[in-house]
């Protein structure tokens, strides 16, 4: 296998998925990169595979659980999954139908909500919306059970058609409170006393209920509605639909994936305001989303294996979020192979570097690219990174030192080690003045006379996970 | 009053929504008495401030501190339309927005009024992993100190001297390199920075010499950590810690003495310290807790309420009560709870007009009636 083909594969495990190591590399690279892309996404594993382990050490998984717990069952998934790309497109649309614990305080709503984005993430969009209107944690966070027949409420119209499908400039106010009037009696069963219970963030008396999707046909509008020119007697489903046809949803879903799996696009407040890094790429996914009906999977399989996907000049141009550095990272160490208190303490480094799972800043959800880092959140990252790939003591760093160890041919020198080291830890490229910096450090670290030990290739470790490549997908 | 570059806010958060009907106690009141059949305080136990209202008794030392003046005591603090949830309440205060959610903290857009060109890293510091909300705002850094003994990059490198020469790698692999893409440019600049910040606050710590023995707690460290940094006059203006959890539901009459006891303890010590140092005058501290809790106890704690108590203290304030102790009237009750009188948003505004002496209205929203808190002249 060429050098070419590994660089590639680890291109795609990075962005597809959460990353890999050379030995991984190496095996789906056998497989082929077609192959590959393809196994990830048409393999629909009924259960995933860690669900069972979690509830052993989470008696009350998805029950009364709160945001952080939540948020690092969600770490264990991603770091165990054999299907990381499933977890990654959740984690895709959770950053944009961005739903917080701070107004639902009940954490299994926003754990049901998850495993909704898991189930139907990667299917039709239509569908996605229409499942996302009826989310429990959705109707609350944008207050749709407080919109109703003759007063509506028009939070959850006005994020729908701006944050979640078209972006602002193709729609009017007027669409706005069209569409909320198609919404309105679409609630969840028992609102009043669900809403009271999420302001008094009271487990009394029965603790953190589950919450459910109820249609109430006395409360819906049963009015004329004109929504984007079209006019007639919508109801949520309708609206959904003719947002779908629109081109402006084509662009802005296709942008999403671009900024998301590609390579890192503006702020999505500046969109209207910016072309896109790559107009052409997402005119054709615009025309795949068209194509296919709307499917998430096929504009994703359509990405990941085009030309501009592939092409060197988008390699290492996102800038990893804090989940995605820690789950990286946790997959090379295999530190934890339970979710155990301690993985739980782990995950909350990704908090520390700005990005808390189920409790975003705000309904756009996180601003990511360079917007990740600040002097603050660096000093986390670097620490993280470095002292977790730099302890020799994890399970998949000794892996790594004696696949390091037993790639080498005598006699050993620093240039040979530091490549060697970059190449294990999943084929990552550096510039050439940071490899020679490594090597510099190498140089000054190896004591010539003696075989090379453990402790010295941590070191390295260190530094690898110290470097600024590191912080990049 | 001290010279306005001089001056700095401390922001102690009591996380959980501190009692605030056992803080500062109406102690003579028969509706007291009735509702906190389990969880209530006597007259032989709180320190009387003036007949009707008392200290919690493990609060000696922000009662000498009340004594010297140094205290503004404002009852009845809150917002419209009071949310009983941690999390959203907490938010409201974070943010200074109570209607909709908002994207960033009225701290964080403090610092970037303060320093809109990120000159001095350390504007703001926090104390404690993970930034509050409050401190969070796009753009702005902000150093968050675990414990400034450790606080650095890199730091599971054992020894000072073999830490120096790796932080000479990592100086060199931030440093400017030519043909950098955004990404590098952006990690270049800010690794500086951290490396740079770290080094600033690493300098406090070696620069601090003190007589006062700080206690051992969580908050007494932080108070100490945030005195070090105040002494090295390294330009820092705002300083964050909390203090917790005040979330009393069972065990109150236990839980609540310790807590007021280690933050009045620690305060005690930190305005010794600030007096020991002549900082005395150019330190405010905002003492916030998300909401109060309900007028009736549950047994043995008390469910979340609304209505609370804030504090400001310092040797420029001009102590006393401000906003009023709310009636425990039933006719007066909130569902139950103490009802607000004064918006929390007119004691930030006061901290930022009067203290700081930047323009509250950008960063607030809008315009609120200020106290009187602070000495003139």
């Amino acid at each position: 296998m060429s050098n070419a083909d590994v660089l590639l594969m680890a291109h795609l495990m990075r962005r597809a998925g959460f990353g890999a190591n050379k030995g991984e590399l190496d095996k789906l690279v056998k497989n082929g990169y077609d192959k590959t892309v393809d196994y990830m996404l048409d393999n629909d594993p009924n259960i995933p595979v860690s669900e069972y382990m979690i509830r052993r050490y989470q008696p009350d998984y998805g029950a009364s659980l709160g945001s952080t717990t939540n948020g690092a069952n969600w770490m264990y998934r991603m770091i165990w999954s054999d299907f990381p790309l499933r977890e990654k497109v959740a984690l895709f649309w959770h950053g944009i139908f961005a739903t917080g614990y701070a107004k639902l305080a009940n954490g299994k709503v926003l754990h049901d909500q998850i495993k909704m984005l898991l189930k139907h993430g990667l299917g039709n969009y239509q569908n996605l919306l229409v499942e996302l209107s009826r989310d429990p944690a959705m109707i609350i966070w944008l207050d749709n059970c407080e919109s109703h027949k003759g007063a509506i409420n028009e939070n959850y119209g006005r994020e729908l058609l701006e944050l979640f499908s078209m972006g602002t400039g193709n729609y009017t106010e007027e669409d706005i409170k069209e569409a909320s009037r198609a919404f309105t009696g679409w609630t969840i069963a028992n609102s009043d006393y669900m809403t009271l219970k999420c302001q008094r963030d009271s487990v009394w008396p029965y603790g953190r209920l589950s919450m459910h999707f109820e249609y109430n046909p006395d409360d819906h509008d049963e009015e004329e509605k004109t929504f984007l020119g079209e006019t007639g007697n919508f109801n949520g489903e309708d609206i959904i639909k003719i947002i779908c046809e629109q081109k402006a949803t084509a662009k802005f879903i296709s942008r999403h994936l671009y900024s998301f799996f590609v390579a890192d696009e503006p702020p999505v407040p500046e969109w209207p305001y910016k072309e896109p890094n790559d107009p052409e790429a997402i005119e054709m996914l615009s025309k795949v989303y068209f194509d296919s009906g709307y499917n998430i999977k096929e504009m994703l399989r359509f990405l990941f294996k085009s030309d501009f996907f592939k092409s060197e000049d988008v390699w290492n141009k996102r800038v990893k979020s804090p989940v995605e550095l820690v789950a990286g990272t946790l997959r090379l160490t295999k530190e934890f192979n339970r979710p155990s208190r301690d993985q739980y303490f782990t995950t909350l480094n990704a908090q520390y570097m700005g990005q808390w799972m189920m409790s975003p800043p705000s309904v756009e959800g996180w601003h990511w690219g360079t917007e990740w880092l600040d002097s603050g959140t660096l000093v986390e990252r670097v620490n993280f990174s470095s002292s977790s790939l730099g302890n020799k003591d994890n399970i998949g760093v000794k892996e790594i030192i004696n696949n390091i160890k037993s790639s080498l041919d005598s006699p050993i020198d620093s240039e040979k080690l530091v490549d060697a080291s970059l190449e294990q830890l999943g084929a990552l490229s550096t510039s050439e003045n940071t490899r020679s910096i490594l090597i510099d450090y190498a140089d000054s670290n190896l004591d010539s006379s003696e075989e090379i030990n453990d402790e010295e290739i941590a070191e390295l470790l260190k530094f690898v996970g110290a470097m600024p490549e590191y912080q990049r997908s | 009053m001290s010279d306005k570059n001089n001056r700095s806010l401390v922001v102690v958060q009591l996380s959980g929504g501190n009692d605030a009907m056992n803080t500062i106690v109406p102690y003579n009141n028969g509706i007291y008495h009735d509702s906190r059949s389990s969880i209530h305080l006597t007259e032989d136990e709180i320190i009387d401030i003036d007949g009707s209202l008392g200290f919690h008794p493990e609060m000696l030392q922000i009662k000498n501190l009340w004594d010297e003046r140094k205290v503004s005591i404002i009852n009845g603090i809150g917002y419209p339309s009071p949310n009983r949830s941690h999390f959203r309440s907490m938010d409201i205060w974070h943010t200074a927005e109570s209607e909709s959610i908002a994207p960033d903290g009225w701290l964080g857009r403090t610092i970037r009024e303060i320093d809109p060109e990120h000159k001095n890293v350390v504007t703001g510091v926090n104390f404690g992993r993970g930034l509050p909300r409050s401190l969070q705002c796009r753009g702005v850094p902000v150093a968050s100190v675990g414990n400034l003994d450790t606080y650095g990059l890199m730091t599971d490198i054992q020894g000072s001297e073999n830490r120096d020469y790796a932080l000479s790698f990592f100086s060199r692999l931030y440093g400017p390199h030519l043909g950098r893409d955004v990404i590098l440019e952006a990690l270049g600049e800010n690794g500086i920075n951290a490396m740079i910040g770290a080094d600033i606050l690493s300098s406090a710590n070696e620069k601090y010499s003190s007589s006062i023995e700080y206690s051992d707690t969580p908050i007494s460290n932080n108070l100490k950590d945030i005195a070090k940094v105040i002494f090295a006059d390294v330009g820092t203006k705002i300083y964050y810690a909390q203090h917790g959890s005040f979330d009393t539901h069972a065990g109150e009459l236990v839980n609540h003495a310790k807590l007021w006891k280690d933050l009045s303890v620690g305060l005690g010590d930190f305005f010794d310290d600030l007096k020991e140092h002549d900082k005395e005058d150019d330190v405010a501290v905002l003492l916030f807790s998300e909401f109060g809790r309900r007028i009736e106890d549950n047994g043995s704690g008390t469910d979340h309420g609304s209505g609370g108590v804030s504090f400001v203290m310092g040797g420029s304030v001009k102590g006393g009560f401000y906003g009023e102790q709310p009636s425990l009237e039933l006719s007066e009750q909130v569902e139950g709870d103490m009802k607000y009188n004064n918006d929390f948003r007119s004691t930030y505004a006061t901290l930022l007009d009067q203290w700081l002496e930047i323009d509250p209205v950008p960063i607030l929203g809008a315009n609120y009636e200020q106290h009187d808190l602070f000495r003139k002249g």
